[in-house]
């Protein structure tokens, strides 16, 4: 159904070679100081790669991410769609034999990402994301009532899905939830949701 | 007389969207004289988004849970949601050594931390397995079902303290133990895609789509599941995934609890499987396991 990105893979391919020339150590530590990710004992085995379950939407492998901080290479690995498209089953992490936080490591190179202000190349999972923490935000609870319809508008889904004439399926989708009663509920705020308001600081929008 | 006492963390998704399993287990934990105990003005866990942008965030939300659930007498809790399950046992693991922290949001240590239960696991244990075979009265005889895990409540190990992390038993346990029989299966704890079915529903539909094909071709009726993310997935979206996939899988997705109270006759069954979007009646019909009165 997917067909794998082959331009992607060959510059890929270019990186790691002019990457063997310079190795730079800076970029591994400082992930590193984000969270203990023991990154730097992996040994290629790609059991990481081998048990993903979402390597054919991926640019670059789980192994070859782990590779490329090693050897610094910051922007391939901050551009890569790898990191947005990683489902974080943990399948890597629960399986690698030097115990290196494969999927943690992706989360810390997201965030990464962000501070550095990358371009993301998978915007509507990031959407997805602030979209979510806005919403527990607001409620000190995520509430899927204002949450997907935010998340559509958002995301520019609903805009696309207007302009095509795509919305037939979701209309007859969203009134079979309606009629299954799973949509009937009504937002709670908590109490305590001025400290929610002050850990979520950043995520106003 | 009650013979569990438990704090009980439902997590935001079991108030909204999957209503049927917080009913379910409500319900069957009523009947098995189980009495739980919603932790005090609880907060969202931050899930995947909090921790894949926002690690400190992720950590001080459920740090401030903890800090709640240490007002209440219990000493053990149970989570039915897999995602808040590993968010708070990935928090009680790295909260101590984290330096960013919030000192408010330290999860209190004095009373040590209450045991996180899955809620899969919690049934499965010897203690519970009695109690729910003595309450069985309709055994559910020539059901063939899989049972489907999924990834937070097992991974990673270390986390979730799970021995048998790449082949659980604890559903098919449960489920035997209610006169099914559980099929072995590869894709016990394969991964449905979660919430990538909103920002990329095609990987959904890939994933979900093994998962059905692999259960047909063991053979098996029905796709037993104890994760509210994985039934949404499973279930709601079934019909667009075969259309994607130009075939009929035609699969009822139960929840184990589900699956408790229908064996042990609790009242509320019908209410929790007419939530459900892929047709769960028919298969019992056919089996003469749905006689309601």
């Amino acid at each position: 159904m997917i067909t794998k990105d082959y331009k992607r893979r060959e510059n890929k391919i270019e990186q790691m070679h002019q990457a063997t020339l310079h190795p730079n150590e800076i970029f591994l530590q400082q992930l590193e100081a984000d969270g203990k990710f023991d990154a730097d004992v992996c040994f290629q085995c790609r059991k990481c790669t081998n048990g993903c379950p979402v390597t054919f939407a991926m640019d670059l492998y789980p192994d070859e991410v782990i590779r490329l901080v090693i050897l610094g290479q910051r922007e391939a690995v901050l551009k890569c769609r790898t990191i947005w498209v990683c489902a974080a089953c943990e399948t890597c992490t629960a399986r690698c034999p030097n115990g290196v936080k494969i999927a943690e490591l992706m989360d810390a190179i997201k965030e990464r990402t962000l501070l550095e202000r990358v371009p993301v190349p998978q915007p509507q999972i990031l959407t997805l994301h602030r979209t979510f923490l806005k919403n527990v935000r607001k409620w000190g609870r995520a509430f899927e009532g204002t949450l997907l319809p935010a998340y559509l508008l958002r995301s520019g889904q609903f805009l696309h899905k207007w302009r095509e004439r795509l919305w037939g399926w979701d209309i007859k989708f969203g009134w079979r939830l309606l009629y299954r009663g799973r949509f009937f509920h009504f937002p709670k705020k908590i109490r305590g949701k001025k400290e929610i308001r002050n850990i979520l600081i950043h995520h106003k929008k | 007389m009650k013979i569990f006492e438990l704090a009980y963390y439902p997590g935001c998704s079991l108030q909204g969207t999957a209503k049927d399993y917080a009913e379910s287990i409500i319900g069957i934990c009523e009947s098995l004289d189980i009495q739980l105990t919603e932790v005090p003005d609880w907060n969202c866990c931050g899930a995947t988004a909090a921790h894949s942008i926002d690690r400190r965030a992720s950590l001080d939300l459920v740090g401030r849970i903890f800090r709640q659930a240490a007002q209440m007498p219990q000493s053990e809790m149970l989570v039915p949601c897999p995602m808040c399950f590993n968010r708070l046992k990935t928090a009680i693991l790295a909260q101590p050594f984290d330096q960013k922290t919030e000192d408010q949001y330290r999860i209190p240590m004095e009373k040590g931390f209450p045991k996180i239960w899955d809620t899969a696991n919690f049934f499965a244990t010897q203690q519970m397995m009695e109690t729910i075979s003595n309450k069985v009265q309709q055994p559910l005889k020539g059901l063939k079902v899989v049972c489907y895990y999924g990834c937070m409540a097992n991974r990673p190990s270390e986390i979730s303290d799970e021995t048998d992390f790449e082949n659980p038993q604890s559903l098919d346990r449960i489920v035997m133990n209610l006169g099914a029989t559980p099929i072995a299966w590869p894709f016990k704890t394969d991964c449905c895609g979660a919430t990538q079915v909103l920002s990329r529903p095609d990987i959904v539909s890939h994933l979900v789509g093994n998962l059905y094909d692999m259960a047909r071709r063991v053979g098996a009726q029905a796709v037993v599941v104890s994760c509210q993310m994985c039934h949404a997935n499973l279930d709601i979206y079934q019909e667009k995934i075969e259309a994607d996939w130009g075939r009929r899988f035609n699969l009822p997705i139960y929840y184990f609890s589900e699956l408790i109270g229908l064996a042990s006759n609790v009242s509320g069954v019908e209410k929790w499987l007419s939530s459900h979007l892929t047709d769960p009646f028919p298969l019992l019909r056919e089996l003469g396991l749905w006689n309601p009165t």
